[in-house]
C-alpha cells in the first residue's frame, strides 16, 4: 500500500515528466515502483503512440494545410492530452522552449508541427543528431534566415542563435566565432523558395547548395579548417560550456525555476553540483539524453523539488484536462481549447521571440492569473466530469461523516497532494465550516462543499506551482 | 505628468481599434476618378455614383456612411499610405511589426506596454490598460505591466463559474485573505500575493462600470458594438483606464469580398459612431482619441472575388482634439509605381504612433517606437 509520501512523489514525477495523472494512475505507478516508472517514461516506445488518424477523422481541419497557428495548436493539444508517452511529449515541449520557433514569422503551422514531430523522435535520443536535424529543419531555417545566408553575403541570425540560445550561451564565443560559424552554414537552405502568391503554399525541404557554400577556411573556437555546418556542431560539442548549458535548461524545465536564460552567464546555477554531474553524464554518454534524464529523475534534488516551479500555461491546461477528464479524445471544443494556453500567456507554436518564453514567476500577471484560476476552477467544480466525480468520491471515502478540517485535508490530498501555508489552510477550513462543521458524506451539500473547496484550492498561490 | 493637454485637465485616454486580417485600403478610401482603380478592380469596383465622396478625388466605401459623417464633422484624420518598407505580407509577422515597432527583428515588448509603463510606472492602478478580448495582443505586453484582459465585461472576474452570488462573494473574500501580505514566504509567493490582489482589485473596479453607466445610445448587435460599449462603460465609470484595446475582423477578404467587406465596414462604422455619440452624451469625449489600423492593405488587382495580401494601408484617428482632414499622400496607383502589385507605403506607422504618444499621451516617443519618424500633425497640441 502506497504511503502518502509515495503518492506525493509519484504525483510530482508525473507532473514534471508528463502532464499530471489521476490518483488511480498514480497508485498503479506506485505499485510498479518509482525507478521502474522512470524507466517506463524514458522508454517511450514501450507505450503506443497517439492515434493521429482518429484526430484527422474527427477534426478534418487539423489536416488542412494553412498558415494560422490556431489549427497547429489544436493538433498539439490533442497530442498532449491523449498521449500515453507523457515524457516524449514533455520533451517535445522542452525543446520547443529551447529552440523556440514561431508562427509569427514562419507563417506555416505544418512545418512547425513537423518540427515538433522531429522533437518527439529525437528529443530523447542524441543531442548531436537533434542539433543537426534542427540545422536542417525548414521551419528553423526560415525562422532564423539561414535561407538568406549566402556565400558572398553571410547572414548571422542562425549562426548566432545556435551559439547563444541553442548550445553554449552568452560569454562562451566571440563575435568572430559567430561570423565564422555563419559562414560554415552558408548554402544550408530550403527548397522551394517559390513565392506563396498567387498559387498558394509550397512545401519546404532542406537543401544543401554547394555553389552557395563558402568553401574557404574558417577559424571557429580556436580551430581552423574548411568547416561545414556539421563540423561546427562537432566543435560546439567539444566545449565545456555545451553540456552545462543543456543540462541547466533541463534543470530549469524539470527541477526548479532558474533565472531567465539571458542572466545565465552572470548568475550561477541554483545547484552547481547537479549541473556538473549531469554534464559529465551527458559527455560520458556521447550526448545521449536518456542517461541524463534517468539520473535527474532519480536524484534527491529532483525528488525534493516538489512545487518549486510555477506551472506553465500549457501544463495548467493540459494537466487539468487530463486529470478532470474534461477532454479525452476528439472533442468539438478542440480548437477553442488549443487557444487556452495562449490566453494565459503561452501561445504554443508562436513564442514571443527566438529566446522563447520567460518562465517562472513571469508566467503570472493579473490578467493571466484570472485566466488560470478560472480555467481550473471551472472544471474542478463541475461534477459532470468523470475525473471530478472520482475526486469527490476520494474525498468522501473515509467514513460517513467528516469534519470541515478533514474535508479540506482530503481535498488538498487529491488536488496534489498539495501543502499550503497555515493561513491558506485556515481560510479553506473557515469556508467549509461556514455551512456547519459536520458534513454527511454523499449528500448534495457534501458534493457542493467539496467542489467549492477544489475551486478555492485552484485559486490559491500554492496551486500555481507544480 | 500627463494630466494637461486636451480635455479639461482630464488625463488623455487612447482607444485602439485593430482591423484584423488586412483591410482593403483601395476599397475603403476609393480614388473614384482614377482609371487605374477601375482597371485593376474588374470585379470589386465601386461605381462612382455609389462612392461616398469626401473631396474631388477620394471617397469612402458605401457602407461607411457614419464614418463619412464623422469626417465631415471635422473630428477624423485619414492617414494615407501607412505601413513600412518590405511588407512581409504575412498576417502574423505584420501584426507583430505593428505591435512591437520592430520591422527587422522579432521584438518582445509592445509599444503600448511601454507606454503604460511610463504612465503608471509602479503599477498602482490594475486597470490602467484594458484589453477587450480573449487574448492579450502583443502591443500591450511589457515586463512589469499588468493589463486587465476582459472577454466580456458583464461576466469578468475570478471564480465566475460559481453561480450562487452569495457563495461566490464568500469565496472571493477567502481569496483576498489567502492572497494577503505574506511576509517571509519568499519572493515569488509575495509577488503572487500582490498580483492576486491586483487581479481582484481590477475585477472589483471594473465590476462597478456597468452599474454606473447610463446612456440612451442603443448599440447594434455586432461584436465590435459590444466591445466598444464595454469600453464606453469602463471609460465613463472613470476608473483611471488610459489605454483601451479591441479588435474586429476578419478583414482577410481573399474571396467574397464584395459582401464581406461591406458588412465589416457597416459594423465598424455604426459601432464607432454609436461609441462617440455615447461618449458625448456622457460628456466624456474631450480627452479621448481613437485610432484604427490594419496590419497591411491588400493587392491592387482583385482576384475575381477578393484580394490578396498587400502593403500600404490607411490609418484613422478620431476625436474632438483631432484636426480633421487627410494626411500623407494617397500612394501612386499607376501599375509601374506598384511594388509586387501593391501600393507602396509612404507614411511610416511609427510616425503615426509618434503623434499619438507625443501630442496626446504626452510621452517621449522615440524610446517607445524605437526611433525618430516623420509624424503627421493630426492632433491639436494646445487643447482646442
Amino acid at each position: 500500500m502506497a504511503t502518502r509520501e509515495d503518492i506525493a512523489l509519484m504525483s510530482h514525477l508525473m507532473r514534471r515528466a508528463g502532464f499530471g495523472a489521476t490518483r488511480d494512475e498514480v497508485e498503479r505507478y506506485c505499485e510498479i515502483g518509482y525507478e521502474q516508472t522512470v524507466e517506463m517514461l524514458i522508454d517511450s516506445d514501450s507505450q503506443p503512440p497517439v492515434d493521429e488518424y482518429t484526430l484527422y477523422r474527427y477534426h478534418p481541419i487539423t489536416e488542412v494545410p494553412g498558415g494560422a497557428a490556431a489549427p497547429g495548436q489544436a493538433n498539439w493539444l490533442y497530442w498532449m492530452v491523449t498521449t500515453q508517452r507523457p515524457l516524449e511529449e514533455k520533451m517535445a515541449l522542452f525543446w520547443h522552449h529551447v529552440f523556440a520557433t514561431g508562427n509569427a514569422k514562419v507563417d506555416n503551422c505544418n512545418h512547425l508541427l513537423d518540427q515538433i514531430d522531429m522533437f518527439r523522435e529525437l528529443g530523447m535520443a542524441n543531442y548531436r543528431d537533434l542539433l543537426l536535424a534542427l540545422a536542417q529543419d525548414p521551419a528553423m531555417i526560415y525562422w532564423l534566415d539561414n535561407n538568406e545566408n549566402h556565400k558572398h553575403a553571410p547572414n548571422e541570425n542562425w549562426g548566432r542563435e545556435l551559439l547563444e540560445l541553442f548550445s553554449l550561451g552568452v560569454g562562451h564565443y566571440t563575435e568572430t566565432d559567430v561570423f565564422e560559424c555563419s559562414r560554415a552554414f552558408t548554402g544550408w537552405t530550403i527548397d522551394a523558395k517559390m513565392p506563396r502568391y498567387p498559387y498558394g503554399r509550397h512545401p519546404w525541404k532542406f537543401s544543401f547548395r554547394p555553389e552557395d557554400h563558402d568553401q574557404t577556411e574558417k577559424t571557429f573556437l580556436g580551430r581552423t579548417g574548411n568547416f561545414n555546418g556539421e563540423d561546427i556542431i562537432d566543435i560546439i560539442l567539444d566545449q565545456e560550456a555545451c553540456p552545462r548549458f543543456i543540462t541547466r535548461h533541463l534543470y530549469n524545465f524539470f527541477v526548479a525555476d532558474e533565472p531567465q536564460v539571458p542572466a545565465w552567464n552572470i548568475e550561477p546555477p541554483r545547484n552547481p553540483e547537479a549541473i556538473e554531474a549531469l554534464s559529465k553524464t551527458l559527455v560520458d554518454n556521447n550526448y545521449d539524453i536518456k542517461p541524463v534524464l534517468r539520473e535527474m529523475f532519480n536524484s534527491d534534488y529532483f525528488k525534493e523539488a516538489q512545487y518549486q516551479k510555477v506551472k506553465s500555461p500549457t501544463e495548467v491546461v493540459v494537466g487539468t484536462l487530463r486529470v478532470t477528464k474534461d477532454m479525452t479524445g476528439p472533442d468539438p471544443r478542440l480548437e477553442a481549447l488549443g487557444k487556452e494556453p495562449g490566453y494565459m500567456g503561452q501561445d504554443i507554436l508562436d513564442p514571443p521571440s527566438v529566446e522563447g518564453w520567460h518562465t517562472g514567476r513571469e508566467w503570472i500577471n493579473s490578467g493571466s492569473l484570472v485566466k488560470r484560476v478560472n480555467f481550473v476552477a471551472d472544471r474542478v467544480s463541475n461534477v459532470e466530469l468523470e475525473g471530478v466525480r472520482s475526486m469527490v468520491d476520494y474525498v468522501g471515502s473515509n467514513g460517513s461523516t467528516m469534519s470541515a478540517s478533514d474535508l479540506v485535508d482530503r481535498c488538498l490530498d487529491i488536488m496534489g497532494p498539495l501543502e499550503v501555508d497555515q493561513r491558506t489552510h485556515d481560510e479553506l477550513v473557515s469556508h467549509v465550516s461556514a455551512g456547519g462543521d459536520e458534513v454527511a458524506v454523499g449528500s448534495e451539500d457534501f458534493q457542493e462543499r467539496a467542489t467549492q473547496t477544489f475551486a478555492l484550492i485552484a485559486s490559491t498561490r500554492e496551486y500555481q506551482f507544480g | 505628468m500627463a494630466a494637461n493637454g486636451n480635455g479639461n485637465g482630464k488625463p488623455p485616454v487612447l482607444v485602439v481599434l485593430q482591423l484584423t486580417g488586412g483591410n482593403d485600403y483601395f476599397n475603403t478610401v476609393i480614388p473614384y476618378n482614377d482609371e487605374h482603380y477601375f482597371d485593376s478592380r474588374p470585379s470589386l469596383q465601386i461605381p462612382q455614383d455609389r462612392v461616398l465622396k469626401l473631396d474631388d478625388d477620394l471617397g469612402f466605401h458605401p457602407a461607411m456612411g457614419p464614418m463619412k459623417d464623422i469626417y465631415e464633422s471635422g473630428d477624423m484624420a485619414i492617414i494615407h499610405g501607412i505601413g513600412y518598407a518590405n511588407s512581409p505580407r504575412s498576417h502574423f509577422r505584420s501584426m507583430d511589426i505593428w505591435h512591437t515597432c520592430e520591422p527587422d527583428k522579432v521584438g518582445t515588448e509592445g509599444w503600448l506596454g511601454r507606454a503604460l509603463r511610463e504612465i503608471d510606472p509602479n503599477g498602482e492602478n490594475p486597470v490602467t490598460g484594458v484589453n477587450i478580448g480573449q487574448a492579450l495582443p502583443r502591443a500591450l505586453v511589457a515586463p512589469g505591466v499588468s493589463v486587465a484582459s476582459v472577454a466580456d465585461l458583464s461576466t469578468y472576474g475570478l471564480l465566475t463559474s460559481i453561480e450562487q452570488q452569495e457563495q461566490r462573494e464568500q469565496m472571493l473574500s477567502r481569496f483576498a485573505n489567502m492572497y494577503g501580505p505574506a511576509v517571509g514566504t519568499g519572493q515569488v509567493m509575495e509577488y503572487l500575493g500582490q498580483t492576486g490582489l491586483d487581479a481582484l482589485k481590477g475585477a472589483d473596479i471594473l465590476k462597478v462600470a456597468p452599474d454606473k453607466y447610463e446612456s440612451t445610445v442603443e448599440y447594434g448587435a455586432s461584436p465590435i458594438a459590444s466591445k466598444l460599449r464595454d469600453i464606453a462603460q469602463i471609460h465613463t465609470a472613470d476608473v483611471g483606464t488610459r489605454v483601451f484595446y479591441c479588435d474586429y475582423g476578419s478583414f482577410d477578404t481573399h474571396a467574397a469580398q464584395a459582401t464581406t467587406h461591406a458588412k465589416l465596414w457597416q459594423d465598424v462604422s455604426e459601432a464607432v459612431q454609436d461609441f462617440w455619440d455615447d461618449l458625448r452624451e456622457n460628456n466624456a469625449d474631450d480627452n479621448v482619441v481613437m485610432i484604427m489600423f490594419s496590419e497591411f492593405g491588400r493587392r491592387v488587382r482583385d482576384n475575381g472575388s477578393g484580394t490578396d495580401h498587400g502593403a500600404a494601408g490607411v490609418g484613422f484617428a478620431i476625436g474632438p482634439s483631432v484636426k480633421g482632414g487627410m494626411y500623407s499622400e494617397y500612394p501612386e496607383t499607376r501599375p509601374e509605381a506598384l511594388e509586387q502589385g501593391d501600393l507602396v507605403p509612404n507614411q511610416d506607422y511609427r510616425g503615426f504612433y509618434t503623434t499619438i504618444l507625443e501630442n496626446h499621451l504626452h510621452l517621449e516617443a522615440p524610446p517607445i517606437v524605437n526611433g525618430q519618424f516623420d509624424a503627421p500633425g493630426f492632433l491639436q497640441t494646445n487643447g482646442h
